[in-house]
């Protein structure tokens, strides 16, 4: 088992260093910091540009063999590298995943048991009226883009503010002005991550409840269900027990699969709450030419995703006795 | 044994007479194309310790019934009559009332053991969940009862294995782990679903020992549902046949088999292919197929395949009447007739005439070889991981084989599943070099085939029939581009492929006109017959017939085996016949060959082999496949084998078969000597008959 | 890496065994030349189903009228999508502009029409391209087995490392712009979208493959690129129609986020995305401007997820959508 984890995470690891290299070839390439200095006024003087974009390994003038060894020794040793303005990479990554955690987690794990809960429920009721119901809920949050859903909450949120006169919802940003009673920090915070949070469990609860759904209708038609019935439990129970149990370990899986992805964030949601996390950082690089940001953001995100792969494997040996023993 | 399956809280309230009765059962369920009728009128009742077997093919209604009985069927079904347990009505019952005496009073076995069981827990976990729902008893208590139960069943080290998972199990445990689950709670009434449909003969023949010994540890009435009728003989004390969800025919075991009264019984007693048959005469055939149950004419649903059928037999539905035994019920209008001139199969059904080949005239040594197999071997790596895939061993699945096909002859490879018949056919038809020794084909080494176009130039001649008629047809294609694809591979004219389309239905006794439909519009029987116009359009000289009738129902399967016979005779065709059933090879084989665990052990021309078989595997073999014939099979001697086969990818050293074998533990050490060390060459034992077994020695089993 | 997608390619490949089945319960009756009038063809069994199904036969209907509106729409329309009204900035809706009208006086009901036009074109091109590419990997990779389908499969994880968000807009920041830019878009969308389902018809194709009609056509000869499409694809083509279906919706909402980051289609084209993104910003003060964007994606992606959950149900004889008792 150790060994077949090592050969797996070796898997990996090449995965990882072919796909961000591809990536630092795309954006070093595609990407043009020289354009930020050529278009300022008045002009710079092109022989000091070029010594910044020299400076920070980002001359286009550099063949990009040479700029890509330059660079992957700097992040060989833990050195991300820096913008064109001097600022360093992986400051703003260490601060902003946390961002990216705080603002996700809580939406996240609500979204996973909700969703999970609503779906193998109205797979035993399928094509009754709470069904149907559930159902069309379901498609409707899936059919919206977050962007629209949070929009809409921040027009209601609003509305409610104006109308009560309290500002009970609070939605720029991570932290605002906050009272001086015991506690008063906290509260905050949480008014703040109210909305974000309703946005991130809808759209969890519609696609969790989807697929939970579809495993329980696969697990409930089992014949392993009619033996449980036959021995004499009830079917609530023979349910529960027998069909649930053997349809979470897809789940679970995907459960592992998306923890680590929680510190890549949820863009749009960031976007919208303004709140300074990943996602928004990895956009803002892209817009602003930041080679190394950009490149750093999406090697992040990479991490995290094959460290969801690796959590989803284990979890897989964890849920399921055939792959355990086999 | 100090098993305590009588629990003290639990009376048994019927120590004698009727423990279930159900009257005047129907069951109904909606559907796309209008309501199924599924079961439609249904009576009978049942002693303790007395077994019904109910008896029927596909769609008759028979597991429809028992999921009714124990009030697990579908909610949209629709359910009228009566079932009483003990005098109590059952039907009407609330899921709570119903899960009181399910896996208590009433037990249930289903056919594949391998869905059955939830994957997730373990078997030990399983047995005391069924213990403790309906006893107050510790867990410790109930794990006890657990491993005495898989012991009950033959488990070997029950302690241990009641914490493997399902998966663990083969399919023989898990259907001994199945009826210790039934039997867990000592229940009045157990109902077997084919519970030995999904495996192979000599576990069939282990599983059905152990449900005769839980029905003795248990005083249970038992149902056996099956569609075996040799199963029915071993096993059953009454039997109700059933067709098209109507009981047709009710009696003793040996009213049903010795004097049966409907003409559908009859047929079916004369379709089957018998172990014990003297002489290989044609099968009784039964046209057509079985009525669909949604929209059912009226009369009688049998009249329309019933050579007997009069005009009245197509208006009035006749019921279940008292035969010349009042005990003995029958739903055939003319079952007087039947009884006073005591007809057979052979007076009612026809019986087709087979030519013989011509080529048959031929002694055998004059013949040209058609396929030769020399010291065959196909091995496989055997792979473990999923990205980095890497050799962990080898799997062994045909570990050197010798074997010749002449023209016009039939050979038949029999086995259990993972013995390499499959394998080697797949060798064959590949037509590529195997990893050892020779394949010859129309002696052509295919080591000497050059290019891809002269593989498939050969292709032409050697063709296949598989097993599932189902997924051998591409559903999306007609049954004319079906037929006519090889000749459009093999470039044949078109105006030619119309004709021999159309030639070739009529050959395999379909019309014309069905050209145009598509597979899914024909029963299965229909679609084999397809599958062998197919495989015929080419004009072949070997055909590859990969178990072309274990998929099909009894009724259905004499009329391919006929088509089959005939056709060898008309064509001077070569057949390679692979089966697990050996009274379908006795029947359509001229030389047999028994494989075990990718190697022959047991070879020679089909009668001599069947009648004096020496290897004791082909002895345990035949002693396992049921003769449906209720007095020859109540008195044979059964060889029951231990455990199950071997991995092919890690076969015992010596003799492959000394694992299991009853006549390697009847040796004393010294002789078991060459055995452990050397696997046995096929001996001479017989005009064209060879066996591999160190002690070879002639039994009689069948 | 490949367990997260586990319950998907199960979900579909038993819909897929169990289509095969369809009217075999229902045999022909012996040497039967008649026409059968009872006896329902697959065809008319499928859209029996699917008729069942309120809410896919509504999504019919919304798709035939969005495809009207964006076809005849402006051409009935007073207002060109560019057409700028003097009188009226940012005016709610009235008698003159049914949905209002934006902050530089163009009317939103001509703009939003205009860019559901643009949005159609792309999820249907992007759905096509994609799930063409996956049939075609999927079952190339899973038919020759070995060499080929490892790298197949090893691409598909590459390309799931990092996410494709930021490939894409490194892509489209560095690519070109102009009026055929949205044409790179739909390329880049399409070649990140296919891998997933190229995953489902590879285990599709592997259940397939050992049929025994596909045995049977390899044995007698038929070259292999024949047999996958003569006798793979058209087996498995239900999953690709469904797929492609879903694909529209999916499409659609990408395009979506990226157009609010700057990412979409660029000016002066215009899609739903676009117009989302600009009425975002003033969502709060001038809802209309957003609102009617957002509505009419959701109801386009809403009605297009129905309809492929109609084909689901109504390919898939499972599902318990059968008739009530009589």
């Amino acid at each position: 088992m150790g060994k077949y984890l090592l050969r797996r995470l070796l898997n990996y690891a090449i995965l990882l260093f072919i796909a961000v290299t591809l990536t630092y070839f795309l954006a070093a390439t595609q990407l043009n910091p020289r354009g930020l200095f050529e278009v300022r006024n008045p002009p710079l003087d092109p022989a000091s540009i070029e010594a910044t974009l020299l400076q920070y390994n980002l001359s286009d003038r550099v063949p990009i063999m040479e700029r890509w060894w330059t660079w992957f020794t700097a992040v060989l040793q833990g050195d991300w590298g820096y913008t064109v303005d001097g600022g360093h990479v992986n400051d703003e990554i260490a601060r902003r995943m946390w961002v990216s955690l705080r603002l996700v987690t809580v939406g996240s794990i609500l979204g996973i048991v909700l969703g999970v809960a609503l779906g193998a429920w109205t797979a035993t009721r399928q094509y009754k009226a709470s069904d149907r119901a559930a159902t069309f809920g379901s498609l409707l949050i899936l059919a919206t883009p977050i962007l629209v859903i949070a929009t809409i909450l921040t027009i209601l949120a609003t509305k409610f503010n104006q109308a009560t006169g309290v500002r009970m919802f609070e939605f720029v940003g991570e932290t605002g002005d906050r009272g001086g009673y015991p506690l008063a920090g906290l509260v905050d915070r949480g008014q703040h991550l109210l909305l974000p949070t309703i946005a991130l469990t809808l759209v969890g609860i519609a696609s969790y409840s989807r697929i939970q759904r579809n495993l329980m209708l696969d697990t409930l038609g089992a014949d392993y269900v009619r033996t449980a019935r036959a021995k004499g439990l009830r079917k609530q129970r023979a349910v529960m027990k027998h069909a649930l149990r053997t349809a979470l370990i897809p789940t679970g899986t995907y459960f592992a699969f998306s923890v680590a992805t929680l510190f890549t964030g949820a863009t749009v949601t960031e976007q919208i709450f303004t709140f300074h996390g990943m996602g928004i950082y990895g956009v803002q690089a892209i817009q602003q030419q930041n080679v190394h940001g950009t490149v750093a953001v999406t090697a992040f995100a990479g991490v995290c995703t094959l460290t969801g792969a690796v959590l989803a494997d284990i979890m897989v040996a964890i849920l399921d006795p055939r792959v355990r023993l086999s | 044994m100090s098993l305590d399956l009588n629990p003290d809280h639990k009376v048994r309230r019927t120590q004698s007479g009727t423990v279930l009765s159900v009257q005047d059962l129907h069951v109904s369920f909606p559907s796309e194309a209008g309501p199924v009728r599924a079961v439609r009128g249904l009576s009978f009742d049942l002693a303790a310790g007395e077994t019904m077997a109910i008896v029927g093919e596909s769609g008759s209604g028979k597991s429809v019934t028992s999921l009714a009985i124990m009030g697990l069927h579908p909610d949209s079904a629709r359910i009228t009559g009566s079932i009483k347990l003990h005098g109590e009505e059952l039907l009407g019952r609330s899921d709570a009332a119903m899960s009181k005496i399910r896996g208590n009073e009433l037990a249930m076995i289903f056919q594949d053991p391998l869905s059955a069981l939830t994957p997730v827990y373990t078997i030990g976990d399983q047995i005391t969940e069924t213990i403790q729902i309906h006893r107050n008893v510790s867990r410790a208590a109930a794990t006890k009862q657990a491993v005495e139960l898989l012991d009950l069943v033959g488990i070997p080290s029950p302690h241990l294995r009641v914490k493997s998972f399902p998966h663990e199990f083969s399919g023989g445990m898990r259907q001994r782990a199945m009826i210790a689950l039934a039997i867990a709670n000592d229940p009045d009434v157990i109902i077997a679903d084919e519970p030995t449909t999904a495996l192979d003969i000599t576990i069939q023949a282990q599983v059905l020992d152990v449900l005769k010994k839980a029905q003795r540890e248990t005083g249970a009435a038992v149902i056996m549902i099956t569609h075996d009728l040799g199963v029915v003989a071993g096993v059953a004390d009454r039997v109700t046949v059933m067709y098209a969800g109507r009981p047709v025919e009710q009696g003793t075991v040996d009213e049903i088999f010795y004097s049966p009264r409907m003409p559908y019984t009859i047929g079916l007693l004369g379709a089957v292919p018998r172990l014990d048959a003297d002489v290989k005469e044609p099968l009784a055939t039964l046209e057509g197929n079985p009525p669909s149950v949604v929209s059912l004419p009226p009369g009688c649903p049998f009249a329309p395949r019933c050579p007997m059928v009069q005009d009245n037999c197509l208006t009035i539905e006749p019921a279940l009447a008292p035969t010349d035994k009042p005990l003995h019920t029958a739903a055939c209008l003319y079952s007087s007739d039947i009884a006073a001139e005591n007809r057979t199969y052979r007076d009612i059904f026809p019986i087709p005439a087979i030519p013989a080949s011509p080529l048959e005239r031929l002694p055998r040594e004059e013949r040209r070889s058609v396929l030769r197999l020399e010291q065959m071997q196909r091995h496989y790596p055997l792979m473990k991981g999923a990205v980095f895939r890497r050799r962990v061993g080898t799997v062994y699945a045909v570990d050197g084989i010798d074997l010749e096909i002449k023209e016009g002859e039939t050979l038949g490879l029999v086995g259990e599943s993972g013995c390499g018949k499959s394998t080697t056919i797949l060798e064959v038809l590949n037509l590529k070099p195997p990893t050892g020794g020779t394949v010859v084909v129309f002696g052509k080494d295919v080591r000497d085939i050059g290019s891809g176009r002269e593989r498939k130039t050969m292709r032409r001649d050697i063709q296949v029939v598989f097993q599932d008629p189902m997924a051998s047809l591409d559903p999306r294609m007609p049954v004319f581009d079906i037929i006519a694809e090889p000749m459009g591979v093999h470039k044949v004219p078109k105006a030619e492929v119309e004709r021999r389309v159309e030639e070739l239905l009529s050959l395999v006794g379909l019309e014309p006109s069905h050209a145009s439909r598509f597979p899914q519009q024909f029963s299965g029987g229909q679609r084999q017959r397809i599958g062998i116009a197919r495989a015929l359009a080419l004009e072949p000289k070997l055909i590859v017939l990969d178990e072309p009738v274990s998929a099909l129902d009894v009724s259905i399967q004499a009329g391919v085996i006929n088509l089959l016979d005939e056709l060898k005779a008309k064509m001077g065709l070569s057949y390679l016949f692979v089966a697990h059933d050996l009274a379908v090879v006795q029947h359509i084989a001229d030389r047999v060959a028994v494989m075990y665990l990718g190697k022959i052990v047991e070879i020679g021309e089909v009668s001599e082999v069947f009648r004096h078989p020496t290897h004791p595997y082909t002895q345990a073999l035949l002693s396992a496949i049921p003769i449906p014939d209720p007095h020859k099979e109540r008195s044979r001697e059964r060889i029951l084998l231990k455990g199950d086969l071997p991995s092919p990818a890690n076969p015992p050293s010596g003799c492959k078969f000394r694992t299991r074998c009853q006549r390697f533990a009847t040796l004393s050490e010294g002789e078991q000597q060459p055995c452990l060390e050397t696997m046995p060459e096929l001996y001479v034992v017989g005009q064209d008959h060879h066996s591999a077994c160190h002690y070879n020695r002639e039994r009689q089993v069948v | 890496m490949s367990d997260q997608l586990g319950n998907k390619i199960l979900m579909d490949s038993e819909v897929e065994s169990a289509i095969e089945e369809v009217g075999s319960g229902d045999a022909q009756r012996p040497g039967d030349v008649r026409p059968t009038t009872k006896r329902l063809t697959r065809r008319r069994l499928i859209l029996r189903r699917f008729l069942r199904n309120k809410l896919a036969v509504a999504g019919v209907g919304v798709w035939i009228f969005l495809i009207l509106l964006a076809l005849v729409g402006p051409m009935v329309s007073p207002w060109a999508f560019n057409d700028v009204d003097r009188r009226a900035y940012l005016k709610p809706p009235s008698q003159q502009h049914w949905f209002g009208t934006t902050q530089s006086g163009r009317d939103v009901l001509a703009l939003t029409m205009q860019g559901l036009r643009k949005s159609l074109l792309i999820g249907l091109l992007v759905a096509l391209i994609s799930t063409t590419i996956a049939a075609l990997v999927g079952s190339f990779a899973a038919y020759f087995g070995g060499w080929t389908e490892r790298v197949a499969l090893w691409v598909v994880d590459l390309l799931l490392v990092i996410p494709s968000f930021f490939l894409i807009a490194i892509l489209v920041t560095g690519g070109p712009q102009g009026s055929s830019s949205w044409l790179l878009l739909v390329l880049l969308l399409a070649a990140f979208g296919w891998v997933l389902s190229a995953r489902v018809v590879r285990s599709l194709t592997l259940s397939v493959k050992e049929r025994e009609y596909v045995l049977a056509a390899r044995f007698m000869g038929l070259a292999a690129p024949k047999v996958i499409i003569r006798h793979i694809l058209p087996n498995i083509s239900s999953l690709l129609i469904i797929d492609a279906t879903l694909g529209i919706g999916g499409a659609v909402l990408a395009e979506t986020t990226l157009a609010f980051f700057g990412f979409g289609v660029q000016p002066p084209d215009t899609s739903l995305g676009t117009l989302i993104a600009e009425g975002q910003r003033l969502a709060t003060t001038f809802p209309w401007i957003f609102l009617a964007p957002a509505t009419v994606l959701v109801i386009m992606v809403l009605s297009v997820n129905a309809i492929g959950d109609g084909l689901r149900d109504a390919l898939d004889p499972n599902s318990q959508s059968g008739g009530k008792a009589a």
